[in-house]
């Protein structure tokens, strides 16, 4: 008698581990709705998504558009496994990725929909009112840990970051501490770092701590408590504020676009929201919402 | 075997269902193993368990996997629970259980258990704009967001466990344990503290257990609070040095933050992947053994006639 449950358990046991183990493919995320779009990816972008599907949705005979977030990995991980239309991200996508993309037979289209100025805040308190891309290579990678080696006061500095599930994250490694050169595998945020899970995390951590720094999309950059320090590439300046101006006007050095990914050349009802992503309305929800248009 | 023939077999049929759900509960932890297991081994072709289990600094997209520092964390956090958790815990279960008086208990035991409702979000929200600014003000730290605001955090989510189960295993002692150590002369605190704790032990020490995997466990909250820094620079002779956590006072990463913050955005199949698959797999493991021990301890509860 209960030898047979047994035998039954072990035997469905053995059947379901056969059909989970010759499943490669991922089936989570959404399903392409029918009749309709999906974009899935970036947090970073999630609001920005849901409010050019709102506005789309207001023209008539637009298809109807769904948006999730998860993270910009996640979103990339869902166009490859074809669960998603548009893959929203912060940060352009891996040599693995587009790898993994060529070998399900598609080449994935880039399409840049805004811009983000990553800013640099420390404490109000912090007489701290800028830095150059030598010196905050120095303070995130941990080589200085008082403020006194980059001519504040003497203080311990505490790095704050975003986690690594952040497009942000990449960036601003990449971009200021390697100073563009991704191969640099040698520079790494400080052990050190606190590494928060939100932009907000990080706000509230510079806010009510002294001595902190750490970097936040332009949208953050005007909460309470905190300061926004100019950045220079060098020493010989020129020392910039980040602003929606000089993020356009490229002046500002730490500057990173916005991505849609599309398995191959959009068609159709993706071709028609990424038009109206693109024309001036679609990027006047941009500004609205605190980041930068693409012109 | 006088029973008609239906209801014999209404019977089995029953017994029958109650089994399979049983079974497939049993099923669903070893498929969920073999799962783990699968995405997480290709990690050793290249690196050995050893290597992972002593590394101490976590680059996971450049080749460095060093759980130690993560481990550690996890601990530290779950200790300082604990820590806070159980004695609060076992003695509000004694409040309940003993002394508070009938009407207050009907009211007190579902209150404490309402605790376990606030979603973790809002306690790890709670602790960031509340706690942790006290606690930097408190012991004049560089940070609030340090491994003993998620202890005091966890350690208030872990108490509707602890209080429910040990304030069980005490109610559950016989009335005679406590007549008769008063009619010899004992005194209340005596009775309590020789002769209901002791009787209600292997319970007490179970819900310490289910406690401990409740924290040990926990995500959001210590993904929000912690600060989830893997080391402190320390000035060691005029040296910069990395030094792993070793006090509740320091920013620390746990294993549960460290996933949720990195499933989202690594390659499938990766070695990122495979790492936080393992770590998932290492937690996996100390949370069962845990739950192992709190049943093995549950079962030694004697059982009152």
């Amino acid at each position: 008698m209960k030898r047979q449950y047994l035998i039954a358990g072990l035997a469905s046991t053995a059947v379901m581990l056969a059909a989970g183990c010759g499943n490669k493919t991922p089936s989570s995320g959404p399903a392409p709705a029918a009749g309709g779009i999906t974009v899935a990816g970036s947090n970073t972008m999630v609001n920005l998504g849901q409010a050019w599907a709102e506005e789309f949705g207001k023209k008539a005979g637009s298809p109807s558009v769904s948006v999730q977030g998860g993270g910009s990995g996640t979103g990339i991980t869902a166009l490859l496994g074809g669960t998603t239309d548009i893959a929203e991200s912060s940060r352009a996508m891996k040599p693995a990725e587009i790898e993994a993309a060529k070998a399900k037979g598609f080449t994935p289209k880039e399409i840049v929909v805004a811009q983000d100025g990553l800013s640099v805040i420390v404490n109000e308190k912090s007489p701290i009112a800028k830095l150059t891309f030598a010196q905050l290579g120095d303070i995130f990678s941990g080589k200085v840990s008082d403020w006194s080696a980059v001519g504040g006061p003497s203080g311990k500095i505490t790095i704050v970051s975003r986690d690594k599930s952040s497009g942000s994250y990449d960036f601003f490694l990449n971009h200021v501490l390697r100073n563009g050169d991704e191969k640099n595998t040698a520079i790494q945020y400080a052990p050190s770092a606190q590494q928060q899970q939100s932009s907000q995390a990080i706000v509230q951590e510079v806010k009510t701590n002294p001595g902190a720094i750490g970097y936040v999309g332009l949208g953050y950059a005007k909460s309470a408590g905190i300061k926004v320090v100019s950045v220079a590439r060098t020493a010989a300046g020129p020392y910039v504020t980040p602003s929606i101006k000089s993020v356009l006007d490229k002046t500002y050095p730490v500057s990173r676009p916005l991505f849609f990914y599309t398995k191959g050349e959009p068609t159709g009802e993706e071709k028609q929201f990424i038009d109206f992503v693109l024309s001036p309305e679609g990027q006047s929800v941009v500004t609205k919402l605190e980041f930068v248009p693409v012109k | 075997m006088a029973f008609p023939l239906h209801r014999r077999l209404s019977e089995r049929a029953a017994e029958a269902v109650i089994r399979m759900a049983g079974v497939t509960a049993i099923i669903l932890v070893i498929l969920i193993f073999v799962f783990l297991l699968r995405d997480a081994l290709p990690l050793l072709r290249t690196t050995s368990l050893g290597a992972l289990l002593s590394g101490s600094e976590w680059y996971p997209t450049d080749g460095k996997f060093g759980f130690l520092p993560l481990i550690i964390g996890s601990a530290l956090v779950t200790v300082g629970a604990v820590a806070f958790a159980i004695p609060i815990g076992v003695a509000a279960a004694v409040y309940v259980a003993i002394i508070a008086p009938a009407r207050l208990r009907e009211f007190l035991k579902p209150s404490i258990e309402m605790v376990a409702a606030v979603p973790s979000v809002v306690v790890g929200f709670i602790g960031l704009v509340t706690l942790g600014p006290f606690l930097q003000k408190f012991f004049h730290l560089e940070s609030g967001s340090v491994a003993l605001t998620g202890s005091i955090m966890l350690a208030f989510m872990a108490l509707p466990t602890i209080v429910s189960i040990a304030e069980d295993a005490l109610t559950s002692v016989p009335k005679d344990y406590a007549s008769g150590s008063l009619a010899l002369g004992a005194t209340r605190w005596q009775t309590v503290w020789r002769v209901l704790l002791p009787a209600a032990r292997p319970g007490i020490v179970a819900a310490t257990m289910l406690g401990v995997g409740r924290a040990i466990g926990e995500t959001m909250t210590v993904l929000m609070v912690t600060g989830n820094a893997f080391a402190q620079t320390k000035m060691i002779d005029g040296k910069m040095v990395n030094v792993l956590p070793y006090t509740l006072l320091q920013p620390v990463r746990t294993m549960t933050a460290t996933i949720a913050a990195e499933m989202g955005e690594t390659v499938q199949y990766s070695h990122h992947y495979s790492a936080l698959f393992m770590l998932g797999l290492c937690l996996f493991v100390i949370t069962f053994a845990i739950n192992l021990v709190a049943d093995v301890a549950l079962h030694r509860m004697p059982k009152h006639g």
